[in-house]
């Protein structure tokens, strides 16, 4: 008897993540170097763990309110206000969650109808198209392009929108290509939003690591507050990953909306990582500042390096990911990353993992350290060139 | 700050060619302004930071308060200075508070270290009063933790 059957519909069609076939084949070598980490290679730092081990001595050990602590709700109004400059009331439209990846979730299943339509810019994250999917919405990509250093432009949107798009979910920086958005890009947007009637979900998870240029949040634009639900976390700016702590402010009504999937799916976020994260927003600002400073310094090598050996890479404005072009060499993106992995044991994430539109390039992390920075492109180098003599 | 500090600070013991490599300079260059650097007294020099205990041989060292008579002129400078250059000395600073210097000191025995103090130190003209602290144990030496083993690193090799 096969149990398939007994799986929904929309599960079974629902296609495997494009990183994980990848990560069984790499996982079993050794000596790899992996440029395809989507996290920082920074512990978190020290004041944010001992402050966790604190609350736990404190018998932090209970259920928390729906919405979060209070405190951290707070805090998070406070540096939301300073550096994003919008302010959100913490009794009511602010709720923490369990990454933005569960914000992003309930979000969803808040805010989409069977068959809503919810536009989102690709390549992407790995989860928005699924996540679409599986509130039974209608996922209508939106493509970015190299030319554009992969921001979303209001042009591209108007090319892609049909009538009944409900929804919007952007994310500035983006991973894997790093494209942001300036002032006046995000102001086109912005309208269009506003002329189209769409709600946004604006993942801002990587907007701390903007290099050049300040990050300009959608939800402070006029007009866009009451039609925005911003979504951020710790994971990060802070190098938190691991503790799963992130946020969603917006209106109270649709906050109430997520809080209502919250609670009965997740009750609260762990009480240890909101304690922690009260101290990240209180005293981990200088941190932040000098991981951001070296990842611009590793941005800015791999970035000379890959167009030195032939790989096309626009300058990723802000996250701390390089989107080569590797068509090139001849081969598609999964071939030569492929070929990379068996030849010289680098690891790059070929860009289809994020979408159609990341045919023919490649997405390397580079929060990683300078020897297996400098070391990896040696090897790409070598690689690359061993391909060009065989054509 | 010069982008070349910057990198040192980080302390990822790069060799200059990689270096080099991350600030997009020739090596020339990066010794060139290294060079630079120490004709300008910033970068004063190189130190191995050891774990000393290790070491079968063994250093002691010890902290000392130490107060002194202010000069004329000169306030604290040209005694600091004369007790400071001392091989037995390993940093000197003048301090704000109860003592005026703290003086690291280190020497092959507690003999030696307890000699230069009664010897050398306070019988200089000047120098008040000595307060020596012998360092029993050390946790973490110049940003270097001691005794915390590195992890193995466990992150996964592809994540999204």
């Amino acid at each position: 008897m096969d149990p398939t059957r007994f799986i929904a519909r929309h599960v079974v069609n629902l296609p495997r993540s494009g990183i994980r076939d990848f990560f069984e084949v790499v996982s079993k070598m050794q000596d790899v170097i992996s440029l395809g980490i989507g996290e920082p290679d920074f512990d978190t730092p020290w004041h944010i763990r001992e402050a966790a081990i604190y609350a736990l001595e404190k018998g932090k050990t209970h259920y928390t309110s729906n919405l979060g602590l209070i405190e951290l709700r707070r805090a998070i109004n406070r540096y939301v206000e300073k550096n994003f400059g919008i302010s959100y009331r913490p009794e009511e439209e602010i709720l923490v969650t369990v990454g933005v990846s569960e914000a992003l979730d309930i979000a969803f299943r808040a805010l989409v109808n069977p068959g809503d339509k919810v536009m989102f810019h690709q390549p992407c994250y790995v989860s928005y198209h699924p996540s679409i999917t599986l509130t039974h919405g209608e996922a209508v990509p939106v493509p970015t392009y190299a030319k554009d250093n992969f921001a979303l432009t209001a042009e591209a949107l108007a090319a892609a929108w049909q009538p009944d798009s409900k929804l919007l979910m952007l994310n500035l920086p983006c991973n894997p290509t790093g494209g942001t958005c300036d002032q006046r890009q995000i102001e086109a947007i912005a309208k269009f939003c506003v002329e189209k009637d769409l709600v946004v979900l604006s993942d801002e998870i990587y907007s701390e690591l903007t290099y050049e240029g300040s990050h300009t949040s959608i939800a402070s634009l006029p007009g866009m507050k009451e039609r925005t639900v911003f979504l951020h976390g710790f994971s990060k700016a802070f190098a938190m990953t691991g503790w799963r702590i992130g946020y969603a402010c917006g209106p109270a009504t649709l906050i109430e909306a997520m809080m209502k999937v919250h609670q009965y799916s997740m009750m609260c976020a762990s009480i240890i990582s909101q304690e922690a994260a009260i101290e990240a927003l209180l005293r981990g600002e200088d941190g932040m500042k000098a991981m951001r400073e070296q990842y611009q310094r590793r941005r800015d090598f791999i970035v000379r390096r890959f167009n030195e050996i032939g790989l096309k890479c626009h300058l990723p404005r802000g996250s701390f990911y390089a989107f080569p072009c590797v068509e090139k060499t001849g081969l598609k993106e999964t071939d030569f990353a492929m070929g990379l992995l068996q030849a010289e044991h680098v690891a790059m994430v070929p860009g289809t993992a994020f979408g159609a539109n990341g045919t023919g390039f490649c997405r390397a992390c580079f929060a990683t350290g300078y020897d297996q920075l400098i070391e990896a492109a040696d090897r790409i180098e070598r690689h690359v060139q061993k391909l060009a003599a065989k054509r | 700050m010069n982008p070349l500090i910057k990198l040192l600070l980080e302390g990822g013991g790069l060799s200059t060619g990689q270096m080099a490599q991350v600030l997009n300079l020739s090596e020339a260059e990066v010794n060139r302004q290294l060079d630079q650097l120490k004709k300008d007294r910033l970068l004063l020099g190189w130190r191995p930071v050891l774990n000393l205990a290790e070491e079968e041989a063994g250093v002691v060292r010890a902290v000392i308060e130490v107060r002194i008579t202010p000069e004329r002129g000169g306030g604290f400078n040209r005694l600091a200075e004369r007790i400071s250059r001392f091989d037995e000395v390993e940093s000197c600073y003048l301090m704000s508070g109860g003592y005026d210097l703290l003086v690291f000191v280190n020497g092959s025995s507690l003999q030696k270290v307890a000699g230069f103090v009664s010897e050398k130190l306070s019988t200089l003209e000047g120098v008040l009063s000595t307060a020596t602290h012998f360092l029993l144990r050390t946790y973490k030496e110049q940003g270097f933790l001691l005794d915390v083993k590195v992890a193995e690193n466990d992150r996964l090799k592809i994540t999204p």
